[in-house]
């Protein structure tokens, strides 16, 4: 009689369906609000301002996914996460996008069950060491220690770069870029090594950023982009489309000053299908027609967030050059939007 | 109101009040296997489909990121993240024990200087005890780590003695020692020493029991344990060697470096623990009854004998099962080295490799499996010497 009862609890367990999720699209209109996973601090990426606010060319994409999907940049949830945390966040449904300068690998998108929606930053490794070290080349750097942040693809950039250069290193791995630098201010390191935007976010947080230099080398490619959770399409679709029309945007020199004129007497059908008022591109995404529109109205086309955040018009002020559009000599090349 | 009695031999199965117990038993059992189940089920059919990898074959892949302290030989381009957990397990290990060393001897001292009947004393062990067991772990791993990075020079300024050992920012330098051939003859030589001291202790201590006379123990074996090891040294001809730490660029190479990182956490760990290990010895001092100490005193016995002969083997049987729990507690609180970049298990596991495999689920479950493992082990251990330690019915 209870190995019957047994076997009817284990037939239940069989029985009873797994935790199954909705769509994320849908989960995000539901809740009126989207979760998006930032850094702890990346100056330029995304870092919260002395009002609490945060800001950053990744805030800045959350802000425009919230303005395509829901109608409004405020309604943004943000969770800081350290580098380990991150994918961990993003597989458990903790966030329902990562927008913190995470570099794409194959690794990440074949083993996490993820998958990287574009780039939205081309960057690469560099280092960071201190004008006195009288340090010009990182082919000098042969017996330094370096301060790393914990579970990155730098870790291992760096290894790949001594071994081929045949010199060696010493490694600190702390949990956070502000802790390497903070390393790097007591001088537990001679260098910092990190993505060359995040070292030039790092070194204005030093009491005298004249004192530290960025080294000539670049050892790596890291491409930063988007990120989301594998086997949702409808979701990667959204995203991956936001970031395009963004650079879009700024190809068709539609900015948020002037989208609202663009919109009334534009005859240009590229301006058209983007804003919204020919096609149904929004529409086939799951979206409101009009959702190009209210990102580039809220927040704003892609050179207007990477001059404000990260280039001319603020304190780290990185030269574009890859990130500049593909006809004025960069990579960035957005799909058509037709 | 009836007054029945309980049927003992009840017809039904569950009118027996022995089946019942069993039934209900088996039915507890039955709903913890089932949850279990249920929930472990619910996890890999979630991990599968998101397309998450699963099982242990990520221990074999190279890791390729460096550590800042490896007790075994580690190579950063080729080693594995099996290679990372060992690692990992040593250094946690090792902080372990070295800091349960430090505050036992810390606390016991600690905790006789707080019965002291010298007023200064035992309010300096007071307010010492009061200040560290009164401030989260956290922040004093924290304070130490900024109070040796603030302390100490970088390293073309290190403080230097006799240019073999060094001190700065990047840590505590040592010569290596280096055994060449005929080294052994030097080991075997202290191995012999070692077993000469153990039984001239008890030869001497016989003869104590015997016929009253003293020998200089302490002293000779002392003598033992230096002289026959040099001896031999010089006779096969200096085989030990060392490579002293020499600065070269922007760093010492060569040499044994002990980390800052580690010197902070086993200063806090050690300095933290103490107070409550020296809670637990003044508790156990003061169970012992007083007419233990009255009488040791009558026979005319001087006080450092009366401490450790008559009062500390009473005390230890009430101070071991506290200690054991701040021995548990220690090894724990080690994987707060997170905080400063010590290359711990939890930093490096469950944190770095972590992040690189993405596998959350098996990394976590082997970093509790060895800490579990740990706890385990130094709970045996105590409790087999509090065995040892009880008091025998004769």
């Amino acid at each position: 009689m209870k190995v019957t009862k047994l076997a009817l609890l284990l037939g239940l367990t069989a029985a009873v369906p797994t935790l199954s999720h909705a769509g994320t699209l849908e989960d995000v209109i539901k809740e009126d609000v989207l979760k998006c996973g930032v850094s702890t601090g990346i100056p330029g990426f995304s870092a919260a301002d002395s009002n609490g606010e945060w800001k950053g060319l990744d805030v800045d994409f959350c802000k425009s996914v919230a303005s395509a999907v829901l109608g409004d940049a405020s309604k943004v949830k943000y969770f800081p996460l350290t580098a380990k945390e991150r994918f961990t966040a993003l597989q458990s449904g903790e966030v329902d996008v990562l927008a913190r300068a995470t570099t794409w690998t194959a690794t990440r998108d074949a083993s996490l069950g993820l998958n990287f929606a574009g780039v939205n930053y081309y960057d690469g490794q560099g280092f960071l060491v201190s004008k006195s070290l009288g340090v010009s080349s990182a082919k000098e750097l042969d017996g330094a220690t370096f301060c790393i942040q914990a579970g990155t693809t730098t870790e291992l950039n760096l290894t790949d770069y001594f071994k081929a250069n045949g010199m060696e290193y010493k490694a600190v791995t702390y949990d956070t870029s502000g802790q390497t630098i903070d390393g790097f201010k007591k001088g537990r390191c001679d260098a910092v090594t990190s993505d060359r935007s995040q070292l030039a976010g790092l070194r204005i947080k030093l009491d005298d950023p004249t004192s530290a230099i960025l080294l000539p080398e670049t050892i790596s490619k890291e491409p930063l982009g988007p990120v989301v959770r594998q086997g949702d399409d409808a979701w990667f679709n959204v995203i991956r489309w936001t970031m395009f029309a963004t650079i879009e945007a700024e190809e068709l020199g539609v900015s948020s000053t002037n989208v609202d004129e663009m919109l009334k007497s534009s005859a240009n059908p590229g301006v058209k299908r983007l804003l919204g008022s020919s096609g149904k591109t929004g529409e086939d995404l799951g979206l409101k027609n009009d959702w190009a529109y209210q990102i580039v109205k809220q927040v704003g086309n892609y050179a207007e967030s990477y001059d404000l955040n990260v280039g001319k018009d603020s304190p780290i002020k990185i030269d574009r050059s890859l990130n500049k559009l593909w006809n004025d000599g960069g990579i960035m090349y957005p799909m058509p939007i037709r | 109101m009836t007054d029945k009695q309980l049927p003992v031999d009840g017809k039904g199965l569950l009118n027996n009040p022995q089946h019942r117990a069993i039934f209900f038993q088996v039915l507890a059992l039955a709903l913890v296997v089932f949850f279990a189940f249920y929930f472990a089920n619910n996890m890999f059919e979630n991990i599968e489909s998101r397309g998450i990898t699963t099982g242990f074959s990520f221990l074999d892949n190279t890791a390729g990121f460096g550590i800042s302290q490896t007790l075994i030989p580690y190579d950063d381009g080729t080693s594995t993240f099996m290679d990372v957990f060992i690692v990992g397990l040593l250094n946690t290990i090792l902080v372990s024990v070295l800091g349960i060393i430090f505050a036992s001897i810390i606390g016991l001292l600690l905790g006789v200087a707080r019965l002291s009947s010298n007023f200064l004393v035992s309010k300096l062990a007071l307010v010492y005890i009061e200040t560290f067991r009164n401030i989260p772990i956290l922040l004093q791993i924290l304070f130490w780590y900024n109070v040796v990075l603030a302390a100490l020079p970088g390293p073309r300024q290190s403080f230097a003695y006799l240019d073999s050992v060094f001190l700065n920012n990047r840590g505590l330098l040592l010569p290596e020692p280096i055994f060449q051939s005929g080294s052994s003859a030097v080991v075997i030589a202290f191995v012999l020493a070692v077993a000469a001291v153990i039984y001239l202790t008890r030869w001497s201590r016989k003869r104590h029991d015997d016929t009253g006379e003293e020998f200089p123990i302490f002293k000779v074996s002392l003598a033992i344990l230096i002289l026959a090891p040099t001896l031999v040294y010089f006779i096969v001809g200096q085989p030990i060697t060392a490579i002293y730490p020499e600065l070269k660029g922007f760093n010492f190479r060569g040499g044994l470096t002990i980390i800052p990182e580690l010197l902070a956490l086993l200063f806090a760990l050690s300095i933290y623990t103490a107070t409550y290990i020296a809670e637990a010895v003044r508790a156990g001092i003061e169970a012992v009854p007083k007419g233990q100490k009255e009488a040791a005193k009558s026979l005319g016995l001087k006080d450092y004998v009366i401490l450790t002969k008559v009062v500390l083997p009473q005390a230890l049987r009430v101070i071991i099962p506290p200690v054991i729990n701040q021995f548990l507690n220690l090894t724990k609180n080690s994987s707060l080295a997170t905080a400063i970049g010590y290359p711990e298990l939890v930093t490096l596991f469950s944190g770095t490799t972590l992040n690189q495999v993405g596998q959350a689920i098996e990394i976590i479950l082997m970093t509790m499996a060895v800490y579990l493992t740990i706890s385990i082990l130094i709970s045996l251990l105590l409790n087999w010497v509090n065995a040892k330690m009880a008091i025998k019915g004769r």
